[in-house]
């Protein structure tokens, strides 16, 4: 058991899997001399070189693109890209040819690679550096789409990302970097295509992931003072939607709030709460809530990109507005 | 020391079971608490508490079922004045506020079969519950479902008053009436048996009821013919000062009218024990009020002889809401001290009721109809009603009858000073 | 581009020996043939979607191939029959592919514009104008990092000089040093704009210099300068490792698909590019030259189009997919298999 960041997590697993096996290579901006632009890839080209810790030219479109064609000819390629607003550049790689290869070759490609890149809001950084688009790729038939939320997943989620056959987008909270917690040795069946339950509860399900789970625990902790008992679902995995675990939560609970960085307006929420209600309509008590970003781009000024962005305050009003009965006693104020 | 009863809520009512405590010992009461939940064969009743104080004990728990007159808890008479009776509530719907209610011209009830005492089941009303669309979440409407609860009479508790899966779960659980510890402070909804149930025992009420009326009570029978001439002119004068809300129908001064008149004829107020005839001081009119799934209810007007007209209106109107909605008071179903029925807006002349025992005396009007009539000699146009009275042969004579009814005409003749 | 640039292309310096002509003469047959073929099919109905024909660009794909080892990499656009037929997917692979058939190269996902054939390596068939550019670097790179002596041949058109992602693609692989063969098959229209009215510099093959890349052009109406040019190039590459754009300068005599008014070309150009005709001249210049007479010439001829009415017949006689396995290779269920 070692206390390590987020950051070291992710580091240690590109680590692990470039010494586990030749074929992977990692391929980004700055991944190699400046080490990484979160860190992430520090003493890797030290330790396994620059041809296999290969600095990109800022050329989206050509490096992942070149990924792609990697993984074709045989290499486990990790490409990472620098926040996902600037995968849009590569967008058309991503889209047109990760995602559609294999179908569209009738089975004969296989593209086994894994395209990791940092997202989210919360360091002032503006528009074009923090937004949320993890539900853009969740959209697209042929790629599979994680989201680390704590350090475990951070650490052991890459090596499963590897061993898929599939193109792989796995996010990573760029809040979450610094944030440490105890790691152990991988679990046993480390899964992480299905949903956690990251506290379990009884009045109401809150569905997350990446870097708004942090936000929904306070949210649980605040709201477990008032006598309200919310339990946590982190779906780790966005794209298959593990639709089972969330389902299976509400029908226990008949209330669910979900809660997204992204936007609001065709976002996942909207996805996950039209899933419980084609499915789970009739286990439904309250109609299912979304907390999600305001429908602006991130600004810059602190009190204006912290008013646009969910908070466990405005998470635990969320809850508090769909349990019935408990409302009375929420105390806690709202932020918005 | 105060003792709080199990009621008997209609002539025919054995026994009562508790489903809810709605306070809890300690808890100060004010008349017109309501104390307790108990369920009948007609349905849940909230029961009131008329004894201000303080509740000492719950004597019957929850589930239990026992005689009327048990005592069920003891209240401690407090220094708390009692409170007065709360003021009737604002003209209109009180609770779907969508359309008002015509009331009845006359509290109306089948000629042949007279009223009977119908603590009635909450009943689904259909016209006032489609007038709103009823709020509850799908998993609470599905449960419900399961747990054979009517949605319409539970209340909710969820964002805008959606009834949710608590709400129905609470309403079946009072239903079940399972021993249990005092439920307190629950929610005011009761479950209901399914519809075709209640309207088969309410029809047996109904039955047992009358039958037992024709069976022990020697009825006698007067009626006359009264000139609405003046009452009607007034009214519409009256009428047209006032806004659309305000307005009072003919029916009010009639039930008005009837009540007073018991001042010439005290002992058609009353109650027959079994040997003998119990005067009432006040006159609580019992209005029959018809309900839309069929079946009847008479629900006490209180203080009928002493309150202005406008106040009647709206009480009845109030009445014949709740009536609808299922929702009533243990008083109104159980003091009424006089039936006044009408069928005149079914279009009939003249009703001629069986009495509700044990009342003594149950009036009739009809249909307020124009007809030529002779005045100082000439004739001419006026609109009459026919007032009828069936009166207990143990309790009156034919005498006092037709004083009574006498004094119903002259009291008709100055709709001002009603 | 003017014709006395065309005529500036260098003579093919060797004649290859008479069988391999015959079977460049061949295949280009069976490319002309098949896309006639596909034309009527389309007219009838068999075929639908896009159909981009490549008639009077065969020399290029042809003669590319030709020089082509069987283990190196082929990525080309969406005009890719010749492509395709060159490197050998059988004719009725194709035309069940286009026929949307479940004996297609790829079971009728694909279509016209996306032929694959992994033994073949054959990587597609893009219908993203350049996009098939990085994944060519990709595939260099694999080969590169895994130390095999491929070479990745990436066909593209004139239009997709324009795009971001050929500039990026060449700087990649120019800076990796990645065994890349650029071939551009520049028929001077992107869909239906001339090149001078698409790039301001318009010498497409001199782009090279911008990424310290080599580069030469080569007559893309002449199959053995073709052959001869690639040849050399892929030469280059695979000695060096490094990248080489070659620019081949073709037309072609149809329109940009088949449902084209051709408003942005004079028929006149069109009739004086088809005096440039690949498969008449390469004809002659082998009856010239004593290597080919009618008969084996009609020979190749009536095997040709055998072999084209079986795969017609084939087509219209196979099966379709199951729509039951519509979701059928969207995602691999499995463990990856290692690709080579």
């Amino acid at each position: 058991m070692t206390r390590i960041t987020y950051r070291e997590a992710v580091r240690q697993g590109l680590r692990e899997a470039l010494a586990a096996d030749d074929r992977v290579v990692l391929v980004g901006e700055d991944v190699g001399r400046y080490g990484g632009a979160y860190a992430c890839s520090k003493g890797l080209l030290d330790e396994f070189g620059a041809e296999r810790v290969r600095d990109a030219p800022l050329s989206e479109a050509a490096f992942v693109g070149a990924g792609i064609g990697a993984a074709l000819a045989g290499l486990l390629p990790i490409v990472e890209i620098m926040t996902v607003n600037f995968s849009l550049l590569a967008l058309d790689q991503i889209v047109n040819n990760a995602a559609t290869l294999r179908h569209m070759s009738g089975g004969q490609m296989s593209v086994p690679l894994v395209i990791r890149m940092a997202t989210g809001a919360g360091r002032q950084v503006a528009a074009q550096h923090s937004h949320s688009l993890e539900v853009w790729y969740a959209h697209v038939p042929g790629l599979k789409v994680l989201a680390a939320a704590t350090v475990a997943d951070a650490r052991w989620m890459l090596a499963a990302a590897l061993a898929d056959p599939n193109p792989v987008i796995l996010f990573e909270h760029a809040l979450l970097y610094p944030v440490e917690d105890d790691v152990d040795a991988r679990p046993a069946g480390f899964d992480p295509w299905h949903a956690a339950i990251r506290r379990p509860g009884r009045d109401a399900t809150i569905v997350t992931y990446g870097g708004s789970l942090p936000k929904c625990l306070a949210a649980a902790e605040t709201l477990a003072g008032e006598g309200i008992d919310a339990e946590v679902v982190d779906l780790r995995c966005l794209r298959p939607l593990d639709v089972g675990c969330v389902l299976e939560s509400v029908a226990r609970t008949h209330r669910a709030v979900v809660v997204d960085e992204g936007w609001k307006t065709c976002g996942l929420g909207a996805e996950i709460s039209a899933t419980i209600a084609e499915e789970r309509l009739y286990e439904l008590d309250a109609p299912v809530a979304r907390v999600c970003t305001a429908e602006a781009p991130i600004p810059y000024a602190q009190h204006l990109e912290t008013a646009a962005l969910p908070s466990a305050a405005r998470i635990a009003a969320a809850v508090r507005d769909v349990v019935p009965g408990k409302t009375a006693a929420a105390a806690a104020p709202r932020a918005e | 020391m105060a003792e709080f009863r199990m009621p008997t809520l209609g002539a025919d009512m054995q026994a009562g079971t508790v489903v809810a405590w709605l306070k809890k010992p300690g808890d100060v009461l004010r008349r017109g608490d309501t104390l307790a939940e108990v369920d009948t064969e007609k349905g849940v009743i909230d029961v009131e508490v008329f004894t201000a104080g303080v509740l000492e004990a719950i004597v019957v728990p929850v589930g239990a079922k026992v005689p009327v007159g048990t005592v069920m808890a003891t209240i401690r008479a407090g220094a708390e004045p009692a409170a007065a009776l709360p003021l009737p509530p604002p003209r209109g719907l009180p609770e779907t506020g969508e359309e008002r209610p015509v009331p009845p011209a006359a509290p109306a009830t089948p000629a042949p079969a007279t009223p009977a005492p119908i603590p009635p089941a909450p009943i689904y009303a259909p016209g006032l519950a489609a007038a709103v669309r009823l709020k509850i979440s799908p998993a609470a409407r599905r449960r419900a479902r399961e747990l054979g609860v009517d949605p319409a009479a539970v209340t909710g508790t969820g964002r805008g008053g959606a009834i949710t899966l608590v709400d129905v779960e609470q309403a079946a659980a009072r239903a079940a009436a399972a021993p249990r510890a005092a439920a307190i402070a629950a929610p005011p909804s009761v479950p209901m048996p399914p519809p075709a149930d209640r309207q088969e025992r309410m029809r047996r009420t109904i039955a047992a009821a009358m039958a037992r009326s024709k069976r022990e009570i020697p009825h006698y029978y007067l009626a006359t013919t009264i000139d609405l001439g003046r009452a009607m002119a007034w009214l519409a004068d009256r009428n047209a000062a006032v806004p659309v809300a305000e307005r009072l129908l003919p029916g009010v001064l009639l039930l008005k009218a009837a009540a007073l008149a018991v001042r010439e004829a005290p002992e058609l107020n009353a109650v027959w024990d079994g040997e003998r005839v119990v005067l009432r001081e006040t006159v609580h009119a019992g209005v029959a009020i018809a309900l839309r799934g069929g079946g009847l209810v008479i629900l006490a007007v209180h203080d009928t002889a002493t309150r202005p007209l406008a106040e009647l209106m709206t009480t009845v109107c109030e009445l014949t809401v709740r009536a609808r909605a299922g929702r009533m008071k243990s008083s109104e179903l159980a003091d009424s001290t006089l039936t006044v029925t009408s069928l005149g807006d079914r279009g009939v002349e003249a009703v001629y009721g069986v009495i509700y025992p044990p009342q003594v005396a149950i009036v009739g009007f009809g249909r307020i109809t124009d007809r030529p009539w002779v005045v100082n000699g000439g004739l001419c146009v006026r609109p009459v009603v026919t007032a009828t009275l069936a009166a207990d042969h143990r309790v009156s004579d034919g005498h006092r009858g037709g004083l009574f009814l006498d004094a119903v005409d002259r009291l008709l003749q100055e709709p001002e000073k009603l | 581009m003017s014709e006395a640039a065309i005529a500036s292309v260098p003579e093919a310096e060797a004649w290859p020996a008479r069988e391999r002509c015959l079977a460049l003469l061949r295949q280009m047959l069976l490319v002309r043939r098949f896309e006639e073929r596909a034309a009527e099919c389309y007219q009838q109905g068999l075929i639908r979607g896009f159909l981009h024909l490549g008639i009077g660009q065969e020399a290029v794909a042809v003669g590319a191939i030709a020089a082509l080892e069987p283990d190196d990499r082929i990525v080309a656009a969406y005009r890719e029959h010749g492509q395709a037929l060159a490197r050998g997917v059988p004719a009725a692979s194709v035309m069940a592919e286009m026929f949307g058939k479940a004996t297609g190269c790829c079971r009728g996902r694909g279509g016209s514009m996306h032929l694959f054939d992994a033994a073949r390596r054959l990587y597609g068939g893009n219908a993203i104008v350049a996009g098939g550019l990085p994944l060519a670097c990709g595939l260099a790179l694999a080969d590169r990092i895994l130390g095999r002596p491929h070479v990745t041949a990436c066909f593209f058109g004139d239009g997709a000089v324009a795009e971001g992602e050929f500039h990026e693609s060449l700087n990649l692989a120019a800076l990796w040093v990645l065994p890349v063969l650029f071939l551009c098959e520049n028929n001077l229209y992107a869909m239906g704009t001339r090149l001078d009215r698409h790039q301001a510099m318009a010498d497409i093959h001199r782009k090279g210099d911008a990424y310290a890349m080599p580069h030469a052009v080569v007559d893309g109406m002449d199959v053995l300068a073709v052959e001869a040019a690639v040849r050399r190039a892929v030469e280059q590459v695979r000695g060096t490792g490094r990248p080489f754009l070659l620019e081949a300068r073709t037309y072609r005599f149809r329109a940009h698909s088949m449902y084209d008014a051709e408003l942005y070309r004079p028929r006149e150009e069109v009739e004086r590019w088809k005096q440039r005709d690949p498969l008449p001249l390469f004809i002659a210049r082998l009856q010239d030259g004593g290597r080919l007479d009618d008969a084996a010439l009609a020979a190749v001829e009536a095997e040709v189009a055998a072999e084209i009415d079986a795969a017609v017949a084939a087509a219209q006689a196979a099966a379709v997919e199951p729509v039951a396995d519509l979701l059928r290779d969207v995602v691999a269920p499995s463990s990856p298999e290692p690709q080579t």
